[in-house]
């Protein structure tokens, strides 16, 4: 490295060198597995949050008439399940089916029924999540029989739907939403106040450094659920206010990283150099020390966000976090591990996003270390 | 050595007062208390239960009781589930989380421990990636995905397992909670085996005992593997302490009757006295094993020496 540093110093005086951030970017564009990460993220994350408004279904809509559906790449609803649809609708009009055939998009059926039917019974079949635009065709004199038609409206449900009938594909999507934003959320809070109260008790050192120190060292040693639990009774069921609380939770191990960080800093030879060279203070922390805390910081938040992620969805699975019908991650797993005897679908999709998510950012905090580690060469 | 293991006894006096007291305090600043059900009490049978609880007396006051009765070994009795002290409730369910804690804990020292020297031993070769890609895997799974996904397979697909259950301790319901909770500890223990195993074999003196002709098996054995252990003693306090103690997570999805469901119960049922005797429990476990690790690290190392 010197040796290096010394021939190009005699050879040309012009070297443009590489700044950190761009070797670190070169660097991380070489290695694949975390290109492909970040790419996956991206792509995760403009899913989430364009995904709910391209899905035709909110995530909060109800379908009664597909209840716990599985999964089909094909438009709903299969043949056998018109009938069914369509005995439950007529059922409502207080008529019997007496024969009913399709046509092409278009159903038609002929009811029966003990007393005079009525015109306006065509709005039962609207209502019903599986026709469309019904119409009276034609009706006996005596008004006790009736022919209606409806056209059959054709819905997709790539994910299947849970168990009260809503959409798992926008579900999913809206988890991820909130899943993905609650994670940078907390990741952020945690950073900003772990490199604050680090770096301050790495810099001051001394005794302020050691109470501080020690004040880290108390919280750490209570159980680490044991304050989650108690931000969650204390901020209610506001998910803003208790990840905020979470991501103060978490700054604990940010600090110490940082405070170590700063410490080290402080004692190496080119900030020694620097203060023989009478570079002021302030200059030597932003020029020297600043940019060296923000290697480990990248890398510790790209570690803490899974955390975060992973974090929620336990609470979320303890019924602790987000409330119905807002979702997330964990609320699906939670949902789906309890009937994964009858629709395994709840738990499977949920499960590949976040599992899948979590590997992305686990193989881009790898590569981020890597690229950022000045040894590792 | 006696001497340190003493001393690092008495520092663990001050270090309790000072969890238990935070914790006291702490979840008496929660808004709410033990008898504020949602349906609500007789507002005289709250009064009652209060007074006879002693929740009406000022708070330092209840906190030198408390005090006063922990130091004596009494937990004081559970507001919520009235047929049980606090002592009685861990009788019954800390066994059945330590069997299964300490279960999967040696599970994953020894596969994780196997696992991490085939990785080392094989270095950047099929079997170093294979090892990699499922410690990957297993740290990143979270466990409220692996336990279902566990119950699926096993219990309802393929008819292996039961779903859940204690069964009075049966062998067979012990293997899917077991496996659950050792899995994303075999993917650490893996991982800082592989690191600290390669880093032992570069060293000096295995380079010695293989120049002076020694099977590779007592290379390996006798010689890195006690250099390499280090790291995972030191990773194995904490870990067990957590796992000794119970998880939520396993013992609710698989209904286990264990300790680590009482934690979050409790503290959401403002059982004081329930929260308290989890968080003294887990704080004992915690201090014990650091200490152990501790004693261990000086076994193990002959340079470490407490003097």
């Amino acid at each position: 490295m010197t040796d290096v540093a010394t021939a190009a110093a005699l050879g040309k005086s012009q070297v443009v060198g590489r700044s950190l951030w761009g070797d670190a970017w070169a660097r991380l564009r070489a290695n694949k597995a975390a290109m492909f990460s970040l790419f996956y993220l991206v792509l995760m994350a403009v899913a989430c949050i364009v995904g709910p408004w391209l899905v035709p279904h909110s995530y909060t809509t109800i379908y009664q008439d597909y209840v716990r559906t599985p999964p089909s790449l094909e438009a709903y609803p299969k043949a056998e399940m018109i009938e069914t649809a369509l005995g439950d609708a007529v059922r409502r009009m207080r008529a019997d089916v007496k024969d009913w055939r399709q046509e092409d998009e278009r159903i038609f059926v002929t009811l029966t029924s003990s007393r005079e039917i009525d015109d306006r019974n065509t709005r039962y079949l609207d209502r019903s999540d599986t026709f469309d635009d019904a119409r009276l065709e034609s009706k006996s004199a005596d008004g006790t029989e009736a022919v209606m038609s409806a056209s059959i409206k054709q819905q997709y449900f790539f994910f299947g739907t849970d168990n009260t009938g809503r959409d798992l594909l926008s579900r999913t999507l809206m988890a991820g939403r909130i899943s993905l934003a609650i994670g940078l959320l907390a990741g952020v809070t945690a950073v900003v106040i772990g490199v604050i109260y680090g770096a301050t008790a790495g810099f001051s050192g001394g005794r302020t450094d050691e109470i501080m120190m020690r004040i880290v060292d108390v919280l750490y040693s209570l159980p680490f659920i044991f304050f989650v639990i108690m931000l969650v009774v204390f901020f209610g069921r506001n998910f803003v206010l208790m990840f905020l609380a979470v991501g103060a939770v978490l700054w604990l191990d940010m600090a110490r990283i940082v405070r170590g960080q700063a410490l080290s800093i402080r004692r190496q030879e080119y900030v020694q150099a620097a203060e023989a060279l009478g570079v002021p203070r302030g200059g030597i922390l932003f020029r020297h020390v600043v940019p060296n805390l923000l290697g480990p910081v990248v890398i510790y938040m790209t570690l803490l966000v899974p955390q975060v992620i992973i974090l929620e969805s336990f609470l979320s699975f303890l019924g602790l976090g987000v409330q119905e019908p807002m979702t997330s991650w964990g609320v699906l797993i939670a949902a789906g591990a309890q009937n994964i005897g009858s629709a395994n679908w709840l738990l499977i999709f949920p499960a590949v996003f976040l599992v899948s998510t979590l590997f992305a950012l686990n193989f881009l905090g790898d590569g981020l270390r890597h690229a950022l580690d000045p040894k590792d060469r | 050595m006696l001497l340190y293991v003493l001393r690092r006894l008495l520092t663990a006096i001050p270090t309790m007062f000072v969890i238990v007291t935070v914790a006291f305090f702490l979840i008496r600043v929660a808004p709410g208390g033990p008898f504020n059900q949602e349906r609500g009490l007789q507002p005289a049978i709250k009064a009652n239960l209060e007074a006879q609880f002693g929740l009406n007396d000022p708070l330092w006051l209840q906190y030198l009781n408390y005090m006063n009765n922990l130091l004596h070994g009494n937990f004081g009795p559970s507001y919520n589930l009235p047929d049980f002290t606090v002592g009685e409730l861990f009788a019954n369910g800390l066994p059945v989380s330590i069997q299964l804690g300490s279960m999967a804990l040696v599970l994953a020292l020894l596969v994780g421990g196997a696992l991490g020297i085939v990785a080392a031993l094989n270095q950047n070769r099929a079997a170093d990636y294979a090892v990699i890609a499922m410690a990957t895997a297993g740290s990143t799974i979270p466990t409220f995905v692996i336990a279902p996904l566990i119950q699926l397979l096993f219990g309802l697909t393929w008819m292996l397992l039961p779903i859940g259950g204690w069964g009075g301790g049966a062998f067979v319901n012990k293997i899917g909670p077991v496996i659950t909770l050792s899995l994303p500890q075999i993917a650490i223990v893996a991982r800082l085996m592989r690191g600290s195993m390669i880093e032992a074999l570069r060293a000096h003196h295995i380079r010695t005992a293989r120049a002076l002709g020694l099977s590779d098996w007592s290379v390996i054995v006798k010689h890195a593997l006690r250099g390499a252990v280090l790291p995972i003693v030191s990773y194995a306090g904490p870990a067990a302490a957590a796992l000794l103690t119970g998880s939520i997570i396993v013992e609710t999805i698989f209904a286990i009757p264990g300790v680590g469901r009482y934690f979050v119960d409790a503290a959401l049922n403002r059982d004081y006295t329930l929260v308290m005797g989890t968080v003294v429990v887990i704080a004992l476990f915690t201090i014990a094993f650091n200490l152990i690790v501790d004693i261990l690290y000086a076994v193990v190392d002959p340079r470490v020496r407490y003097d």
